[in-house]
């Protein structure tokens, strides 16, 4: 293990270590730290001069206000509008996608793979103009539909990378001998293969879901109006309205928050398998 | 070999064979790609050609377009903001790249086994799950003058404190600070998976060798992390180059546009209240294409080494 075991140092050092541990944290933390506090302040507290110490009181009502006095509610509910299909359409393409480079030779595998992965990196805004024009045309513009259309397309580059490489890490005799058994070949992707993807969908799906979440320039590229635009895209005309409010923009800034963390922390062995597969890989 | 083998058992056993039975391990594959390669063509590959052919044009998204020829490229080269999101671009670039050792910095911090670690670590990887929205308003909290957290802090330290927002020395430092944060986060999950993977017994001879801290570390360390460091190094370059969301959050751009990014300028000049000229705009898009397009195809380059040499 590197670096050392700190059981095995001294006792000055694991007694450093003990304590550097959380004020390494709360430093890092500080900028959070500091904005959960604020969205707990009453605006009298503000008004007053207390910047940092603690709340007078605990002002849970910002957060009642935010959702009494905003549309935030409604952004929230856009946002789960948008991500749940997302994450149900991008992962079935790539579990398809995914299976189709990893188990057949064929001419173009490659430069198909290639150009999934390639696809991934590419600036957003070189998709933009031409995306917006096809989400306008097909009056798809201003919906919740069109934005998971082109969420669902754009995630299924890196989702169909994951996939692929998953399913290369699978023992492929398994296939090979279904197929000398006479087996279909849509019948081994659906009975054999996919049951083995279940890490890997999860995996990929809690991921998808932070991504997809927290998009901002889609968000503001293909929805306008409040009845459509998702929490990210809210919370920044909202801003615009709060202007110096800060506890409101604190607390709506965390509850926007919360979804993707709730799932990071319910799902965090899933979300880091799904972040560093790669990086696991040789 | 084993495969035609198979079909040939399989062909002869039933009797008929139709023609899908013949040439399903032929087919199956299109099958299977086909959602996805039609998706991705009509979102990804068909926009990307088409905001090229749009570069030469001049449309505001509704009327006709018109022909310019290289016209958007050389009122572009004569541009002064453009050059100001170029230099901001080059700035973030290789101030990004700090994320990579600070992440790696921070893994060997906490890559320990003592009671709790577990929830550090995952607390420290906090910031990188919240959205960039989240991220940009709470920096600016942090940066606000007269009652955020760092502005007094430099007001104590120096006397006078510093409005980083508003001051366009240090606007574009300030955003990149904040990109930081969540950025040292990913290299950090990255790089504590690589360490969690790195052989125990080449430490412990190493070890036994005499070798120690730094040496250790550059010598036996790195080399077994350098998966880990590729993946933190495409990462935090599309991440520097893509940064939208804290400069529209944060400034919108300003103070005068001094914190423009390239990805940011084109979406100005596309579609905002300063003007729909998406032909403008696509040809700013091209040329970040480009830039990308030099590290792209370095990763795709690499990428496909390493699936010959597997």
């Amino acid at each position: 293990m590197f670096p050392l075991a700190i059981q095995k140092t001294s006792a000055t050092t694991q007694i450093l270590y003990r304590i550097a541990l959380p004020v390494a944290l709360v430093l890092w933390l500080l900028p959070l730290l500091g904005v959960a506090m604020t969205s707990l302040k009453p605006s009298s507290d503000l008004a007053a001069g207390n910047i940092f110490g603690l709340p007078s009181y605990l002002a849970f009502s910002n957060y009642a206000d935010v959702f009494r006095n905003s549309p935030i509610a409604g952004y929230i509910l856009n946002s789960f509008k948008v991500t749940i299909p997302t994450v149900i359409g991008a992962v079935a393409i790539a579990c398809l996608s995914g299976f189709a480079l990893a188990v057949y030779r064929f001419r173009f595998n490659l430069l198909i793979f290639f150009l999934f992965v390639a696809g991934n990196f590419v600036p957003f805004q070189i998709l933009m103009v031409p995306v917006r024009d096809l989400t306008v045309s097909t009056g798809l513009y201003n919906t919740i539909t069109g934005l998971a259309l082109f969420h669902i397309a754009f995630q299924s580059g890196f989702c169909t990378l994951f996939m692929r490489n998953f399913i290369k890490g699978l023992p492929f005799e398994l296939i090979e001998s279904a197929r000398v058994e006479g087996v279909s070949e849509f019948r081994i992707f659906w009975f054999i293969v996919l049951p083995l993807m279940r890490p890997a969908i999860a995996a990929l799906s809690v991921l998808v879901f932070t991504f997809i979440w927290n998009d901002y320039f889609w968000a503001t590229v293909l929805t306008t109006s409040a009845e459509t635009q998702p929490v990210t895209a809210g919370l920044y005309s909202l801003n615009g309205q709060w202007i110096a409010q800060w506890q409101l923009v604190s607390a709506g800034s965390i509850i926007a928050a919360m979804p993707p963390v709730l799932m990071f922390f319910l799902m965090q062995r899933h979300f880091i398998a799904g972040l560093t597969l790669g990086a696991t890989k040789g | 070999m084993t495969g035609s083998a198979t079909t040939a058992i399989a062909g002869t056993g039933r009797g008929r064979t139709t023609f899908w039975k013949k040439n399903q391990r032929a087919l199956a594959p299109w099958i299977f790609l086909a959602p996805g390669v039609a998706m991705f063509s009509l979102y990804v590959i068909y926009p990307i050609i088409a905001s090229m052919w749009l570069s030469f044009y001049d449309w505001d998204g509704l009327g006709e377009k018109v022909w310019l020829g290289t016209q958007n490229y050389i009122e572009l080269f004569d541009d002064e903001a453009f050059y100001t999101s170029l230099k901001n671009n080059i700035i973030w670039l290789a101030l990004y790249m700090l994320a990579v050792p600070a992440g790696l910095f921070i893994a060997l911090f906490l890559n320990q086994t003592v009671t709790g670690i577990r929830i550090y670590k995952s607390l420290f990887f906090f910031p990188f799950v919240i959205s960039q929205v989240v991220v940009g308003l709470i920096f600016s909290w942090f940066y606000a003058p007269n009652f955020g957290l760092f502005y007094n802090l430099i007001e104590w330290i120096t006397g006078t404190g510093v409005a980083v927002l508003a001051d366009d020395r240090y606007v574009t430092y300030g955003i990149i600070a904040a990109g930081l944060w969540p950025q040292i986060a990913y290299c950090m999950i990255l790089y504590l998976t690589g360490l969690n993977n790195v052989s125990p017994d080449q430490i412990e001879a190493a070890r036994l060798d005499g070798a120690r801290g730094w040496r250790m570390l550059w010598h036996v360390i790195l080399p077994q992390l350098r998966p880990a460091t590729f993946i933190a190094v495409v990462v935090t370059v599309i991440g520097a180059l893509r940064s939208f969301d804290l400069v529209s959050i944060m400034t919108d751009g300003g103070p005068y546009g001094s914190s423009r990014v390239l990805s940011f300028y084109m979406f100005e000049q596309a579609l905002s209240e300063y003007g729909f000229r998406m032909g403008y705009g696509a040809a700013i898009a091209v040329i970040l294409f480009a830039i990308m397009m030099v590290f792209i195809s370095g990763f795709i380059w690499k990428m496909i080494r390493d699936e010959r040499g597997m």
